[in-house]
């Protein structure tokens, strides 16, 4: 004979399992018709839901709850089980330490096996040498947008900044470059001739951690790293004036062909983007 | 039907012994102890959605043009591991639910993994002889982090690309041999071709195996040694009271995982998680903004965004910015997490063995301390928000770092000496309200609920009678 409670039970989770079926149901029908994401979610949901909320209510309600009692197990082991590990482990020993030059010799081998394990490890990527200590910019490179345009000095507009890449290696990561015209009233930054026509070339990479120096606030002439905000003056040539970038933004030198494009006057002078342990010192 | 199965088995494996122990193991009921159990289940949906989604992501660099249903993107030049996220999401039936329940469930995983690591912290639940299962604990804990940043960087969108660049310039920034290191990883300068098929290899093969194998030593070693349970009426050092494994805690569980899975697929299909064809396709001069990681990560960030400008610089050699907070940070962070056992014990010079929990009253410099490193984490946390938060409070972001610059020096050791007093407050009132039991009432239970009768907690004769009936060992 049922109690009044355990009829209570019942009712709610028969209640859940057929909401799980009739969601399961429904899922397969949205599905067939195209499907809908958040249909499919919801209605997953409640399938699973009602799989979950009967299986705990059976649990909580209809099944044997708490208060077993079992003994724990006495770890560690007794006394004279360890002693006979011990034993039974240099008793297997003995006739390996009486050859210890034979151990040794294939301790030996062991190791120089584990280091000819290493090799494979070389072969999954490329010799670092001076990659990071230069760009693919060299003198007399034009300077393309991310598009392939060339650059003249009045495509360079004030209170703007405009990624360009070396015309040859358009995808070169390491060499994406800032052209920014510093306003007339301000001194130009940087070696005398490597500005020209009032623009002036900075590395995009951060110092800090490499992001993309993305953002420039005009009012202040100032660059801005998205990522860890570190800020660089363009005045003071790209000097870090807050955040955790350690270093200026290296300065390209930059000119105008003949034809009138921006070029390159050679390569960075310094690494660009963040440092590194071998890094050559300013 | 069952024996003869039984039979069958026993007759091969002799199983019996064991499956009737198993069967019989009894299990403590405590809410907090599901909180591991949440953890595997969600490991369990990262790992059907994820076979899921193995079968259309396509993890290469490879130039492609899309040419999808999703118009925004139309002939946009995109790698095949962005354009196969895309058709995953916009093209592939359901699947846009399955990535984004397995986004969410991982979200979930490494927050259950938190919570029940902070109940194993605050309940002593590491101390001898659990020092092991910590440790597997914690190197779990790694590995779903790692296994987080490398699924989360396989679509190849602008804002996981950040990442990964920041990524390698952290591994850049490790003394000596940093260069080699960032070189092998990506397989040469970044955005070095080789990364996404290597993550895509990590993420759905090498990781996982390790996370399973031990899961299942964690599990094992929790099986062989018992649960822990708090103390209380009936429970001692040498027993385990609760409800057995068969029927009432398997079917529990098994409730359990469905419910897991019930809200994870619910958040996958109502809840946009991580929306990729927003980012667009990874350039390497192109950054979003405002570019915050996945929760999980919002320590490192944080601590990356708010460490002054500090390098080393001797002998013609660096350590950059980065080491501090994306090496050391993490290097200490984790070394303490497997070291702590041994340092509590080293210093409270309890070495013995135990199987009742601490109440966190009880011990309340371990609390104090649990607290204050928490503190620590969760100001880095919410500083890794801090354009956000310059933005909503119309300040500027330096005003907002300085103050997370001090908050993160000031607020650990404030709330951690306030958990101190509160502790010790709770110890003093829990003295008193012992102090106010009749002596009679803790000696002779019994008799002393029968004689108060109808006038103590308002329970009638035959309600107690069944609590107690039930109450009675049956193990």
């Amino acid at each position: 004979m049922k109690t009044a409670t355990e009829r209570d039970g019942t009712g709610a989770i028969v209640a859940a399992l057929v909401v799980a079926t009739l969601s399961a149901i429904a899922v397969t029908v949205v599905y067939a018709f195209g499907g809908q994401p958040q249909l499919e979610g919801a209605l997953l949901g409640l399938a699973l839901g009602g799989v979950a909320l009967a299986l705990i209510l059976f649990a909580r309600r209809l099944l044997p709850h708490g208060h077993f009692v079992q003994v724990r197990d006495e770890h560690p082991e007794a006394a004279a089980e360890r002693a006979g590990v011990a034993s039974a482990f240099q008793a297997g020993a003995e006739p390996i330490e009486r050859r210890s030059l034979l151990a040794k010799m294939f301790g030996v081998s062991v190791a120089a096996l584990g280091l000819a394990a290493l090799f494979p490890i070389r072969s999954l990527g490329t010799r670092p040498g001076r990659t990071l200590a230069h760009t693919e910019w060299k003198r007399g490179t034009r300077v393309v947008t991310p598009d392939g345009e060339t650059v003249r000095l009045e495509d360079v507009e004030v209170d703007t900044v405009l990624t360009v890449f070396p015309e040859d290696h358009p995808d070169a990561a390491d060499s994406q470059t800032l052209l920014i015209r510093v306003p007339p009233n301000v001194d130009m930054p940087g070696p005398a001739g490597w500005t020209v026509g009032g623009v002036v070339a900075f590395s995009k990479i951060c110092t800090h951690a490499g992001c993309p120096v993305g953002l420039y606030q005009a009012s202040t002439q100032e660059l801005f790293c998205p990522c860890h905000q570190s800020t660089f003056s363009v005045p003071e040539g790209a000097k870090p004036t807050f955040g955790p970038a350690t270093r200026r933004l290296p300065q390209l030198p930059i000119g105008v062909d003949a034809e009138g494009f921006v070029v390159a006057l050679g390569d960075f002078e310094e690494p660009v983007g963040p440092g590194y342990w071998g890094r050559p010192s300013d | 039907m069952i024996n003869r199965i039984s039979r069958w088995v026993d007759d091969r494996l002799g199983a019996a012994s064991f499956t009737r122990h198993a069967l019989n193991k009894v299990f403590p009921d405590h809410w907090s102890f599901m909180l591991g159990e949440v953890a595997l289940y969600s490991f369990v949906v990262l790992l059907l959605t994820g076979v899921f989604l193995t079968f259309f992501f396509d993890p290469s660099l490879a130039k492609t043009t899309y040419e999808g249903s999703y118009e925004a993107m139309k002939g946009v030049e995109m790698s095949e591991a962005f354009r196969s996220t895309l058709e995953l999401s916009f093209d592939v039936r359901a699947g846009l639910v399955m990535r984004q329940a397995h986004h969410w469930a991982a979200i979930v995983f490494i927050a259950a993994l938190v919570i029940h690591l902070l109940r194993v912290f605050f309940t002593g639940a590491f101390r001898r002889p659990r020092e092991l299962n910590w440790i597997v604990g914690v190197t779990l804990f790694i590995l779903a982090f790692f296994n987080g940043f490398t699924g989360y960087s396989l679509p190849d969108d602008l804002l996981s690309g950040t990442g990964l660049r920041i990524a390698y310039s952290i591994a850049l920034s490790v003394p000596l041999v940093g260069t080699w290191l960032a070189f092998l990883i990506f397989g040469g300068e970044f955005p070095a071709h080789e990364i996404i098929p290597r993550l895509f290899v990590t993420h759905v093969m090498i990781v996982p195996g390790l996370i399973l194998g031990l899961l299942g030593v964690h599990l094992a070693i929790i099986w062989r040694q018992k649960h822990t349970d708090f103390p209380g009426p009936g429970r001692t050092e040498s027993n385990v009271v609760g409800s057995k494994l068969w029927p009432t805690y398997a079917v529990n569980s098994l409730g359990l995982f469905f419910a897991v899975f019930a809200v994870l697929i619910a958040m996958g299909g109502l809840l946009q998680i991580n929306p990729v064809w927003l980012y667009g396709p990874f350039h390497p001069d192109q950054v979003p903004s405002p570019a915050q990681p996945d929760w999980w990560l919002g320590w490192t960030e944080g601590a990356l965004r708010i460490i002054p400008p500090w390098e080393i610089r001797a002998f013609g050699y660096e350590i950059p910015n980065p080491f501090f907070a994306g090496v050391l940070l993490p290097g200490i962070t984790f070394g303490l997490l497997y070291l702590w056992p041994f340092l509590e014990a080293r210093v409270t010079k309890d070495r013995a063995t135990h199987h009742l929990l601490d109440r966190a009253r009880d011990r309340p410099v371990r609390t104090a301390l649990g607290v204050t490193t928490l503190t620590f984490y969760v100001v880095l946390q919410v500083a890794a928000s801090n354009d956000l938060i310059a933005h909503e409070l119309g300040v500027s972001v330096a005003a907002v770092t300085r103050v997370f610059q001090v908050l993160v020096i000031v607020l650990p050791p404030v709330f951690g000496y306030l958990t101190y007093r509160l502790m010790k407050g709770l110890q003093v009132s829990r003295a008193e309200r012992f102090a106010t039991v009749p002596a009679e009432a803790v000696l002779h239970p019994k008799r002393y609920a029968a004689a108060s009768d109808g006038h103590g907690d308002g329970e009638t004769g035959e309600e107690r009678e069944e609590r107690e009936s039930e109450q009675a060992p049956a193990g």
